[in-house]
């Protein structure tokens, strides 16, 4: 199709939904309206049960299946890209030459690495108590590990992540809030479900029963597939060369 | 606040939808048309934050503040876009894979030039 | 027994995880034998969960059982036709699981495992799906199996068409999945709910005034317009072929077998369960989309069918086809067609996977799958020959076999003109693959001049110099990939021929379906002679198109048709666009009156 069609095919069809999705806005309640039942009850479930982030309270308690699912698109997405990035046939690798880093870049990055190592754990340990949680906490762990390649080389990057350990880490971290789920049933309880372990003292680190443990196994998911998927990426641009060597 | 004001978020999220859908469309580059595709996802983020919004209110989590004291938004789509992030980012790092190997195969990222799969 | 839904997809999940973080320790065999394992266990427990589903089981993932009518979980569903699927899916899953043992090749090297733990995903990610009760869990099942698809089409990474059309794949789905995502939103805003169920009794309340009007409408567009890209519904298609001529054989059987009737499923679940009521869509609105689209696709998919000469694609055509049959059946909202086509998708399921097995074995012993250049190549494999004629058989609706009965119950429901449809559809797409049986099987008729595929317009594609998926090229056929076709066919036939399967099939279906009850479902003499009518007029089409391929060829009507189909990401998208606003106008009336 040449592109004047389909240009006039996407004014027809974006203009049909452009009018559809306008009449369907003038008809939402009110931007800012106070109806929010499922939010109002989610939060009288989250207080009840002694977690200060209702968010967390959501994600990892009420709708933790969802979060199931979320986690292993993660997991799934992951070996995807370690199987779509592999060598191909006709391709070799070729370990990159060492090169010099301008001092200043070198320490600030060995300064803040394990500053943002340690932001990001302590965003995972506080996911049920403050903003944040196991997602946003292991990004800023995994990329934190990144700072290496920047203050030193990509050499000095492989060292402190031997991609073996992160990709074994995170399928086991994967299994294990699947078997946190499991427990659920095998306590005769439902799966998932969150009466294993007392509520504890509100606003304080062990409260929320299963919540942390749950947010914690995202937390340690997130940090090795982003590394993993990282690692892949970096792979291709850095180390695998087209042609079969020699 | 205007009666324009009641609307305007959720016309956001439906114009940027349709601008996503539009460069989608019409790119002459797969990065490109990757990076199109998350911006209709992000019309979805919007849309998900613009409907959980309360007046006055603020997050929902009470380690600083009184259950009860302040109205809170509705934290169930604040956990939805949460997910929808985190899907987004997959499918976005799986199609930029499949870039990398189309740019390798085809040696172009433009979707005119690809001439296998036709009829 | 409802404690144990949400192992259906947690189990293959669990054995996916534990496969990757151990599979790299254990020698290969071990490593498949865990997967099947697996796969075989989320079987069995639906086949026991089963005979319970009536009632439907319900449970609340977490315990968060309603109080007062109110809870703030997610729902699972337990009813027949859920359970039943997730028994499909996960036999197919074993099968295409057996197909690939130990003889498919399973890159990257060191990393053994990977490949089933992948196809685990994927089982888990449909059973998920099917299961689901609610609208977002239902997308985040319909995201994990097309992100795990994704990655299992673009598998083959050294050929320039499997990562083409693992992006095409990639791209449109997913802004399929956005549409959903969007109208999700819409309808949480109106109902304030999640749960299908719950969000259908909300727009009935906020629609007792007024009735259906454009944000109701609007939510049935978006989400239907997610399910059918899924489901390969003209104009939303395009994807469909793309993906699966270049997948592995494998994961074709899973794509094409199960994935896709998982759409039209998808369909029949939020139109019956959210806008069913008299604040969603009325029933003669959404009758007259889902038939029209459903229409279209039959005739777009058999026509398109019936001029490839790349096997693999052939068949993915035929695959729109039969969906466009199914979507005919779920929309026209009757017990009857319901039954008919839950029942044509158990046997069309079994054939189409069987087909694509057999495709799949050319592929590895002779490097092709193109039609013209196999003539006459495959003649000692007989027993692959006679299973791939008896599925193009099948394809037509030869009784007793299960496609056959699906076709015959849902003819009868439809009635009347859509008749003619269903007839032709599976005539064409039986033909074709008639046809293909023909040729490369038996070398029957004029052998097509060598060269031909390099002169023909650039508006084909051809299958040959296709990579073997096996290590090296096969000299034999391995037993397990003669067996699994053999296997399924047989399924596909037990489906239609075992009596009381069908009734059983029925009574499970019009407990868990919204248009009250069918009384039996059995072969009619009409049925059966509609059924030897269409075989019949498969095998004259195969004949005469083998013996005079000029009487038949690619006229130039065709030729628009076939130039749509142009492999381009954005002129999919375009038609993605064109496809929403088209499904819009057509159930546009009723909000307006």
């Amino acid at each position: 199709m040449n592109p004047r069609t389909r240009l006039w095919l996407v004014v027809l069809g974006g203009g049909g939904l452009a009018a559809l999705l306008v009449a369907a806005c003038l008809r939402l309640p009110v931007f800012g309206g106070p109806w929010h039942p499922y939010g109002d009850r989610a939060v009288r479930a989250a207080l009840a049960r002694h977690t200060a982030n209702t968010v967390a309270s959501v994600n990892f308690d009420q709708r933790a299946f969802d979060t199931m699912g979320e986690m292993t698109i993660l997991f799934g997405a992951v070996l995807g890209c370690v199987v779509l990035l592999r060598q191909a046939r006709d391709e070799h690798r070729d370990p990159p030459a060492p090169c010099e880093v301008a001092a200043p870049v070198r320490r600030y990055a060995l300064i803040v690495l394990p500053v943002a190592l340690v932001t990001g754990l302590y965003v995972i340990a506080h996911g049920q108590l403050s903003p944040g949680g196991g997602f946003q906490g292991g990004v800023v762990a995994a990329t934190a590990l990144h700072l290496m390649y920047l203050g030193a080389d990509y050499a000095a990057l492989e060292r402190i992540r031997p991609i073996e350990a992160y990709e074994i880490g995170d399928a086991l971290s994967a299994s294990a809030y699947l078997v946190l789920g499991f427990a659920g049933v095998l306590a005769g309880s439902a799966f998932l479900a969150n009466t294993l372990l007392p509520y504890g003292t509100f606003n304080m680190l062990s409260s929320g029963g299963t919540v942390p443990l749950l947010n914690a196994a995202i937390g340690m998911e997130v940090a090795c597939a982003v590394v993993v998927l990282l690692a892949r990426f970096l792979d291709q641009a850095v180390e695998i060369e087209e042609g079969s060597g020699e | 606040m205007t009666a324009v004001m009641h609307v305007l978020p959720y016309l956001v999220a439906a114009y940027v939808f349709l601008v996503g859908a539009y460069g989608l469309a019409t790119s002459r580059n797969l990065i490109h048309a990757v990076g199109c595709l998350a911006v209709c996802q992000s019309a979805t983020y919007v849309l998900l934050l613009a409907v959980g919004y309360r007046d006055g209110g603020t997050a929902p989590v009470f380690s600083d503040i009184r259950p009860g004291s302040r109205p809170v938004v509705d934290p169930v789509v604040q956990a939805l876009t949460l997910t929808d992030i985190v899907v987004g980012a997959t499918v976005t790092a799986l199609l930029l894979a499949l870039t990398v190997q189309i740019a390798k195969r085809h040696g172009t990222v433009d979707p005119d030039e690809l001439r296998e799969l036709r009829g | 027994m409802h404690r144990l839904l949400p192992l259906l997809p947690a189990v293959p999940l669990l054995g996916a995880g534990l496969l990757v973080a151990g599979g790299r320790h254990v020698p290969r065999p071990v490593a498949e034998a865990f997967a099947c394992v697996a796969a075989a266990t989320t079987a069995a427990l639906a086949i026991v969960l089963l005979p319970h589903s009536s009632p439907p089981l319900v449970e609340w993932v977490g315990g968060w059982f309603p109080k007062g009518g109110e809870s703030v979980g997610i729902v699972l569903l337990g009813d027949g036709v859920s359970l039943g699927l997730v028994a499909l899916v996960s036999l197919i899953t074993l099968a295409a699981l057996a197909y690939s043992w130990h003889y498919f090749d399973e890159p990257p090297r060191g990393h053994a495992g990977t490949f089933p733990a992948l196809i685990l995903l994927f089982q888990g990610g449909m059973c998920g799906f099917a299961i689901a009760g609610d609208l977002f869990n239902l997308f985040v099942f319909f995201e994990l199996m097309s992100v795990v698809a994704y990655a299992l089409t673009g598998y083959r990474i050294d050929e320039a068409r499997a990562v083409q059309g693992g992006v095409t794949f990639g791209v449109v789905n997913s802004l399929g999945a956005y549409f959903m995502l969007m109208g999700i939103a819409l309808l949480y805003a109106r109902t304030g709910e999640l749960a299908m169920a719950k969000i259908g009794h909300g727009l009935d309340a906020a629609a007792a005034h007024h009735g259906p009007d454009a944000l109701a409408l609007a939510g049935f567009v978006m989400v239907l317009t997610g399910l059918l890209v899924k489901a390969a519904a003209v104009p939303f298609q395009f994807w469909l072929p793309d993906a699966h001529a270049v997948a592995p054989t494998p994961v074709c059987m899973l794509l094409s077998g199960v994935m896709v009737e998982l759409g039209a499923y998808g369909v029949w679940r939020v139109y019956g369960t959210v806008f069913s009521g008299p604040g969603g869509v009325p029933a003669a609105d959404a009758s007259r989309a889902l038939v029209v689209l459903g229409v279209l696709t039959g005739a777009v998919g058999s026509v398109m069918c019936w001029y490839q000469r790349h096997i693999k694609r052939l068949l993915a055509f035929s695959t729109i086809a039969h969906t466009g049959l199914f979507l005919v059946g779920i929309g026209v909202l009757k017990a009857e067609a319901d039954d008919g086509t839950a029942l044509y998708i158990l046997g069309h399921a079994g054939v189409k996977a069987a087909l694509f097995a057999c495709a799949g074995i050319l592929l590895d012993r002779y490097g092709s799958v193109d039609e013209l250049y196999l003539h006459g190549r495959a003649r000692r494999l007989r027993g692959v020959g006679v299973m791939f004629a008896v599925g193009a058989l099948a394809l037509a609706g030869l009784p007793p076999f299960g496609t056959g009965l699906g076709k015959a119950v849902s003819e009868e429901a439809v009635g009347g003109p859509l008749t003619v449809l269903y007839v032709a559809a599976s005539a064409l797409t039986g033909a074709a693959v008639l046809r293909v049986a023909a040729r490369v099987f038996l070398g029957l008729g004029p052998r097509p001049e060598e060269g031909d595929g390099e002169e023909s317009d650039e508006d084909e594609t051809s299958g040959a110099d296709e990579e073997p998926e096996t290590q090296k090229r096969l000299n034999h056929v391995p037993l397990p990939m003669v067996a699994v076709p053999a296997v399924l066919l047989a399924a596909a036939l037990v489906v239609g021929a075992v009596p009381g399967f069908a009734d059983m099939v029925g009574h499970a279906v019009e407990a868990a379906g919204t248009w009250g009850v069918f009384s039996s479902v059995h072969w009619t003499a009409t049925g059966v002679l509609l059924d030897l009518l269409s075989t019949l007029l498969a095998v004259g089409l195969a004949m005469v198109a083998v013996t005079r391929p000029g009487l038949l060829g690619a006229p130039g009507w065709a030729l628009p048709l076939r130039r749509l189909q142009s492999g381009h990401v954005g002129d999919y998208v375009a038609w993605l666009l064109v496809g929403t606003a088209l499904l819009g106008a057509l159930a546009l009336p009723g909000v307006l009156g």
